[in-house]
């Protein structure tokens, strides 16, 4: 046989597959200088008006774009509201008028002057636009049809009407978030389609006064700013911010240690672990807003004995979960305020127990059960779910784990049918408000009320008391007593509740030594770049 | 020459088709009119059918798109005017037709899980794939060709062997770990290739786009840093799916030469003292050519899908990784537009193959 030629053919065709690689070798690289490259996942955008974005990932961009009337500085968040484009602000004897002063000389990204009217103009907008974060600016009793008198300005001066006396922890912490952000009015409507308030075009493009602008977003790609150099506060040191949608934990800890990448967000415990031995770059912890719980549905005859609810507290190995699949991204946390909030409470009464949990089923005459629980395809709630299901087994209790996909259980969850549900809950402001009107709050338990609270949705008839207490609390003018209010609330919520908080979630961003000031907005915020630098 | 009669390639010299007879040149005009008329038909009627099921399946699929729409903590209200808003109120053969009045219009309307048009991520999504598909068809096809009909040729000698093994492997090893383990040995030890996504950081959005091809992109710029930097960035990916369709190809080709070899016009061609790589090469290979491409353009379409596992783990934002989370969503616009273009490309893949038949063997003229 004499084919040598196919042969030949084929040692070559290898040979430049080889070689090809092998020419462009590109060794450990590091980012340009001003330049903050960072991995995340940030496929969840789905828009950066700051009337609509509500979801992680949207809100860290908008806060960036934008500025609000009063702020959180991003160096010191634990010393809370700060003034911001609005030099200071006044209550009104009654309580119900809050006059905001705006700070002069302050422009937005296109040169517009940021006026009073803008700040006006951008809560009337959010109230009428009427998208998912409108409740936050609702709460004062705002509606489409009042809001243009409700909110105006006068000068340079804002003035908000309130329905009720609210204390003004509660509506500054409410204009601090994302929704709250002071839109360039002149610049938006130019972009208004039909009755939209500029939606679409500001869904994709900024308007802004912050200290970044959007150089682009490309979904499920990257997010890439750029320094406004005008700002107020002086311009950011990194020039460019850049966010890559990185999906994979590995992938992220490859890039980071290749040094193609400055920060990593979403390393899991094992890359974590994986990386700390390397010399070139740190982990921050960052206790955030986030809590893990677990949703007891009292619609289920056996899960809305009060026997069962308090076993169900002891049946959780909290220091076991927190010491192994959680280890790291998650901290034991039982109460429904995150730890960093107003009114935030540390106390952690119970333990993983088995012995007590028996003996409080036994004195119930409860000795076996079936009860079912729908979990996210989410690694760590399904070890969760495992965990559990292991513990009540040892109680003569049997848990059947069915796995959905986040929309479909978000679907069955909205209509009230998962017995016992697992997962996640952020705050959607930062007052103690957000997370009490939601697991401590129900003001109409029927099947048709249609709410959105997690104690409506595991049908939970939240005590009238309860109630009461809540919306009190929103009325405090005094901070302390504020505080005290909520952590009595708290007290009680312990006591009784079907809803069970667990941990509070930690995020550890992974990164290269140069980076300093880095924060991914505490509990209380979203990420903020404008303080960070490389040294 | 006699030759090709014999060698088993008939027509050449047979009777010619009557359409093909000089002087029904008005015949024949008509006949191509006719196919080309009957290849926009059947384009159009397996759009149709394939936009028609998709949509079906979408909305009996038990995912609510209005939910990602208004988010999880929207009231009864806003969720009910969002569901109008969306169309969803009206029968599902409404929503289909005035979803297909749009798309005549061309407009594939907007995604609800990116906020942009549908056309405009397509756009940047799909150039992305086709990129990595057209690279790892082609290793797939220059080494997995070679080696099938050697493989063949010698069968079960040692090539035999290691073409066997190869083509399990690629079989069988799931692509996510081979993904990962091929980013920490030549990414992540050797540093030989760019890291996960298209392009390094400081070419990042710096060749302006034209095709959305960024390896085309950059030559058209003159950008050659650019070209060198993309190429290191997909030439890990690219070769990943290139060892997959090559499994596939070297396999398919080996058993077509295995076939022609034991035919009777190659035992006559060795009597006929023709060098053995003549005959393979010339004879055998030039013989299975119809069915290798078929096999190539299937295999090069079902890279155009996207490969989502290889998109995920290099993170490279490709079609496949937009439909699917667009179908986890129930972006249903997103999904529908998606489906148009890779019913389009199979489309066009079996036109494209039809054509080559036709140039290759001239029964099918």
């Amino acid at each position: 046989m004499q084919n040598r030629f196919p042969l030949r053919a084929l040692f070559l065709a290898s040979a430049i597959g080889v070689a090809a690689p092998l020419s462009m070798s590109a060794a450990w690289a590091e980012t340009p200088a001003g330049t903050l490259v960072i991995a995340h996942q940030i496929d969840d955008i789905i828009s950066l008006d700051p009337g609509q974005s509500f979801e992680f990932s949207g809100q860290d961009v908008v806060r960036n774009l934008y500025d609000r009337l009063v702020d959180f500085d991003p160096l010191d968040l634990k010393a809370g509201i700060k003034p911001s484009l609005a030099q200071g602000w006044e209550v009104s004897e009654d309580g119900k008028t809050i006059t905001l002063t705006m700070r002069d000389g302050v422009t937005f990204h296109s040169g517009n002057p940021v006026r009073a009217e803008d700040a006006a103009w951008s809560l009337q907008r959010a109230v009428k636009l009427n998208k998912s974060p409108a409740f936050i600016l609702n709460q004062f009793g705002f509606t489409a049809e009042n809001v243009d008198e409700r909110v105006s300005f006068d000068g340079n001066r804002v003035i908000l009407q309130l329905d009720q006396p609210y204390a003004q922890s509660f509506v500054l912490n409410c204009l601090a978030s994302e929704v709250g952000s002071v839109i360039d009015k002149e610049t938006v409507l130019g972009h208004a389609e039909g009755e939209d308030f500029g939606n679409a075009w500001l869904s994709t493009n900024d308007a802004g006064s912050g200290p970044f602008t959007l150089a682009a977003w490309r979904p499920n790609e990257a997010v890439q700013l750029a320094a406004y150099a005008d700002y107020w506060q002086g311009a950011p040191a990194m020039a460019r911010v850049i966010v890559r949608h990185v999906q994979e934990s590995s992938a992220q800890r490859l890039l980071l240690e290749q040094g193609d990448i400055d920060v990593a967000r979403n390393l899991t415990p094992t890359d974590v672990e994986g990386i700390t031995g390397n010399e070139a770059v740190k982990v921050t912890d960052e206790l955030r807003g986030r809590i893990l719980y677990m949703g007891l549905s009292q619609k289920d005859p056996l899960l809305s004995q009060p026997a069962m609810i308090e076993a169900m507290k002891y049946l959780i190995d909290y220091k076991g979960m927190e010491a192994s699949f959680l280890k790291g991204q998650w901290k034991v946390h039982q109460n429904f305020l995150p730890e960093g909030y107003l009114g935030g409470s540390d106390e952690n009464p119970w333990t993983y127990d088995i012995e007590k949990a028996r003996q409080i089923l036994g004195d119930a005459g409860i000795t076996s059960g079936t009860v079912t629980t729908v979990v996210r395809d989410i690694r760590e709630y399904l070890d969760v779910a495992q965990t559990l299901q292991a513990a009540m087994a040892q109680v003569g209790l049997t848990l059947e784990i069915q796995q959905m996909t986040g929309a479909q259980v978000l679907d069955a969850y909205r209509a009230r049918q998962v017995p016992v549900f697992i997962g996640e809950w952020g705050p959607d402001y930062a007052d103690p408000h957000t997370n009490a009107s939601t697991f401590a709050h129900n003001p109409n338990n029927a099947d048709d009320a249609g709410l959105s609270q997690l104690a409506w949705r595991n049908s939970w008839a939240v005590p009238e008391e309860m109630n009461q207490a809540v919306e009190a609390a929103t009325l405090e003018g005094d901070t302390d007593k504020r505080v005290q209010m909520y952590l009595d609330i708290q007290k009680d919520y312990r006591e009784i509740a079907p809803i069970i908080p667990m941990f509070q979630k930690i995020e550890q961003a992974a990164m290269q030594q140069n980076v300093q000031n880095w924060t991914s907005g505490g509990s209380v915020s979203s990420v903020m770049y404008r303080q960070v630098t490389k040294e | 020459m006699a030759q090709p009669d014999i060698l088993g390639q008939p027509g050449q010299g047979g009777p010619v088709p009557a359409g093909h007879r000089p002087g029904a040149g008005g015949a024949r005009l008509r006949r191509r009119l006719r196919s080309l008329g009957g290849i926009l038909l059947s384009l159009a009627l397996t759009l149709l059918g394939l936009l028609l099921v998709t949509f079906v399946i979408g909305r009996i699929m038990p995912i609510d798109p209005v939910l990602k729409v208004v988010g999880e903590r929207a009231t009864q209200a806003q969720y009910d005017a969002a569901y109008q808003v969306m169309g969803l109120d009206k029968p599902i053969w409404q929503q289909f037709l005035r979803y297909m009045a749009e798309v005549l219009r061309g407009d594939f309307g907007r995604s609800i899980s990116t906020g942009h048009a549908v056309a405009q991520d397509l756009l940047r999504v799909f150039p992305a794939t086709l990129e990595l598909a057209m690279l790892g068809t082609l290793i797939g096809v220059c080494v997995g060709v070679p080696l099938g009909v050697i493989a063949a040729a010698r069968r079960g000698g040692w090539l035999d062997q290691i073409a066997r093994v190869v083509a399990l492997v690629g079989y069988s090893m799931p692509i996510f770990w081979l993904g990962l383990m091929g980013l920490l040995l030549f990414y992540g030890i050797l540093g030989w290739v760019g890291g996960p996504g298209r392009q390094g950081i400081i070419h990042d959005g710096m060749v302006p786009t034209v095709t959305g091809l960024i390896l085309v992109d950059s030559l058209m710029a003159g950008d050659w840093a650019a070209f060198r930097d993309a190429f290191s960035h997909i030439v890990l990916p690219a070769s990943l799916l290139g060892y997959f369709s090559l499994a596939y190809i070297s396999r398919m080709t080996r058993s077509f030469m295995l076939e022609q070899l034991s035919a009777e016009y190659v035992v006559t061609a060795r009597v006929k003292g023709l060098s053995e790589r003549r005959v393979i090469w010339t004879h055998a290979f030039r013989n299975i050519l119809v069915p290798l491409i078929t096999v190539i353009a299937l295999s090069f379409g079902s890279l155009l899908e996207g490969s989502v596992l290889t998109e995920i783990v290099f993170s490279w934002p490709g079609i496949g990784q937009y439909i699917t989370k667009a179908l986890l969503a129930g972006d249903m616009n997103a999904v529908l537009g998606g489906t148009v273009v890779i019913g389009t490309c199979f489309v066009a893949l079996n036109l494209l193959s039809d054509i080559l038949y036709r140039l290759l063997d001239p029964r099918a003229r």
